[in-house]
């Protein structure tokens, strides 16, 4: 941990960055490689995702590199972190589960109040009640229109 | 050759005039206007969250409401980033320089009034350039073989990925990640589904609109929540009768929008130099054309016409290869070339002899769309700048809401919307990384046919790499690509921070201050 605080942000970064494209690279070449590989005047389905798979790990690879070879040089610095806010971060991704577990159960119109209830409760000014009309709101707009205009496949409201 | 040209267009224009489809087109404007000029939403967000509206529609009538939206979002976005400072979109980076200096100093409104006039002369010269170019274009492709499209698509990959914005190499791993995730689903040539570890939901592949709506709006607003900067929108008062610029600014800008003009037009022609290169050139050489340069960046109208033409007319030159040839040059071109398709028009050289109705009707509604948003904007202008004062905290739960249902109603497909959410997470992963996801939305758009022409060349020559170097064509493409790849490491290894690769840096970030970005066209006092 100590010595992780002295590589520089740029470092971290490009480690971390070459990193996941190592990851997202062998994930691809991994898998694709269960299917036929076929040969170069007839390919199967895994040759292309194989090759371009290994070209991502090899560029993540030098990336990688590059952050090890920062990292002994720069000291400090670099541009710095925006760290996410938790409090937003959570609330914006329960808000949109909220629609997804609720939409087709229980009807458009709950789901949206609680999508955009929960949602608006992320903002750090956010008051309960501004957030209730919000979500009111939008529930009754959203619903008028795309189930009785646009005529989504979705019911209005299922009890 | 131009006689057809010329009646093609009036039969464009008996589409586009259409009582109905002047309708989709005037919907797709308002629209765009709209969500584009709230404070967060930029170019890309905009046209996402608006697309899945035209899918319910005919062909004709969704592609011109698209342009529409495309053009509203754009202009919207302008008006964002003039009176607030927030470009929200790398080419109106540029405009800020001056445009918000004009702002405080209460010429906001002709620096609107100005952009308007740019873009428009702007878009029609670009439009004109389209008119007899695009024809001309597909005719040659038609000539192409798998090989030679294999060569071009590499070509525009890489200069769509290594040009924009931020680091070359990590603008082509975008790209590759984006190929990736396109050929998850079925592949075409054999049946057989890739990646979908036995779920049914992703055999037709991952939805363009959760993957741009993931990348783009929910991403970015885990990104910006409680962190963006409360903006001053006090000074932003302006009324429709301050949007008329004065005699004199007319005068001081009609020759800058007329360069600007040109330098987009020329930038258009290059590979990979889109409009956020096309928008710097343009405003360095005012600056450095100008009696004054000193004054730049302090309100001058030069730098708020010349940029803004030099942007809009190469946008729309780049919609050039976009429509011939079906390759996008950026991931807005991408989007909208994602949308035909989703419509059944596939964009290439057999568009215009096909469909001659949306190919000249979507021409004809460029110059309707623009001419729109002209009326739109004088009268609304007082509108938009209430809008511009909507707090996030609104903002963003009801894009949500949009987001959610305009995925679910692509498909109606509740399995959609929580792939938006994993795309979202990866999405602001990578962001968070420095990465820029613009250019995966390039790949994951020619991701498969990429791959199919790919096959298909090495299929006829037999399993022989030579076949792309033997073809002329072929090998004149991949020789551009190889040069592109040389300038990018020669800028990297002359100048590591300055010049170009300096304004990019500032580009990159999503909001710039004036003061990083002025040092850049060098001085010139002899």
């Amino acid at each position: 941990m100590l010595k992780l605080r002295r590589i520089s942000n740029d470092a971290i970064r490009d480690l971390a960055g070459g990193l996941l494209l190592v990851l997202f690279g062998m994930f691809f070449a991994g898998f694709g490689l269960q299917y036929q590989l076929g040969t170069l005047a007839e390919m199967g389905p895994g040759f292309f995702p194989v090759m371009v798979g290994i070209l991502l790990a090899i560029i993540g690879l030098s990336m990688f590199v590059t952050g090890l070879v920062r990292a002994g040089v720069q000291a400090d610095g670099g541009l710095p972190f925006r760290m996410p806010d938790w409090r937003g971060w959570c609330c914006i991704l329960a808000g949109m589960l909220c629609f997804v577990l609720m939409g087709e159960r229980i009807g458009l119109l709950p789901a949206t109040f609680c999508c955009v209830f929960v949602s608006a409760l992320g903002d750090r000014t956010a008051t309960l009640k501004g957030s209730l009309i919000l979500a009111a709101c939008i529930a009754i707009f959203g619903t008028a229109v795309f189930v009785y205009l646009l005529q989504i496949p979705l019911p209005a409201f299922r009890i | 050759m131009f006689f057809s040209a010329f009646s093609n267009l009036g039969q464009g224009f008996g589409v586009a005039l259409q009582p109905m489809n002047l309708l989709y087109c005037f919907s797709g404007v308002l629209l765009g206007n709209i969500v584009g000029v709230l404070p967060g939403m930029g170019v890309l967000s905009t046209i996402s969250i608006l697309l899945p509206l035209t899918f319910a529609m005919k062909p004709v009538g969704a592609v011109l409401m698209i342009a529409g939206i495309y053009y509203g979002a754009q202009y919207g976005g302008a008006i964002c980033s003039i009176l607030l400072n927030l470009p929200t979109h790398p080419p109106h980076a540029v405009t800020c320089l001056d445009g918000f200096p004009m702002t405080q100093q209460g010429r906001g409104g002709a620096a609107l009034g100005i952009t308007m006039l740019a873009s428009f002369v702007g878009a029609s010269f670009g439009i004109t350039e389209m008119i007899f170019f695009a024809p001309v274009l597909s005719q040659w492709a038609l000539k192409f073989n798998s090989a030679d499209i294999f060569s071009l698509m590499v070509l525009g990959l890489l200069a769509g990925s290594t040009l924009a914005k931020g680091s070359p190499l990590k603008g082509i791993s975008m790209t590759l990640i984006g190929l990736l995730v396109g050929t998850i689903g079925t592949d075409v040539s054999t049946g057989m589904t890739r990646f979908t570890f036995g779920a049914p939901d992703l055999d037709d592949g991952v939805e363009i609109v959760a993957l741009a709506l993931g990348l783009f709006g929910l991403a970015e607003f885990l990104k910006s929540i409680n962190r963006l900067e409360a903006v001053e929108a006090r000074k932003a008062k302006i009324g429709f009768r301050d949007m008329r610029p004065t005699r004199a600014e007319l005068k001081r800008a009609a020759f800058p929008i007329m360069r600007g003009t040109l330098i987009g037009a020329m930038c258009s022609l290059i590979p990979g130099t889109g409009p956020t290169i096309a928008s710097f050139v343009a405003y360095a050489a005012e600056k450095k054309m100008s009696r004054t340069p000193e004054r730049f960046g302090r309100g001058m109208i030069e730098g708020v016409a010349a940029p803004e033409a030099a942007t809009h007319s190469s946008v729309q030159g780049d919609f050039i290869p976009t429509m011939s040839l079906g390759i996008p040059g950026d991931a807005t071109m991408a989007l909208l070339l994602g949308a035909l398709v989703i419509q059944g028009i596939t964009p290439g050289p057999m568009l215009i002899s096909e469909h001659p109705d949306i190919f000249w009707g979507l021409i004809a509604s460029f110059w309707i769309g623009n001419i729109l948003l002209i009326l739109l904007n004088v009268p609304l202008i007082g509108v938009w700048v209430r809008l511009l004062r909507l707090p996030y905290k609104y903002l963003y739960p009801s894009a949500l809401f949009f987001i959610c249902v305009g995925v679910y109603s692509t498909n109606n497909s509740m399995f959609e919307v929580s792939e938006t959410i994993a795309i979202g997470l990866v999405g602001y992963l990578l962001v968070f990384l420095d990465f820029h996801p613009a250019p995966m939305l390039l790949g994951f758009i020619l991701g498969p046919r990429l791959e199919e022409s790919f096959r298909r060349a090495m299929e006829l020559s037999g399993g022989h790499f030579s076949v792309f170097v033997t073809r002329p064509i072929s090998a004149v493409f991949l020789g551009v690509a190889s040069l592109v790849i040389l300038l990018q490491v020669a800028l990297l290894l002359l100048r590591p921070r300055s010049g170009i690769s300096n304004v990019r840096r500032t580009l990159g970030s999503s909001t710039i201050s004036v003061e990083r970005a002025k040092p850049v066209p060098a001085e010139r006092k002899t």
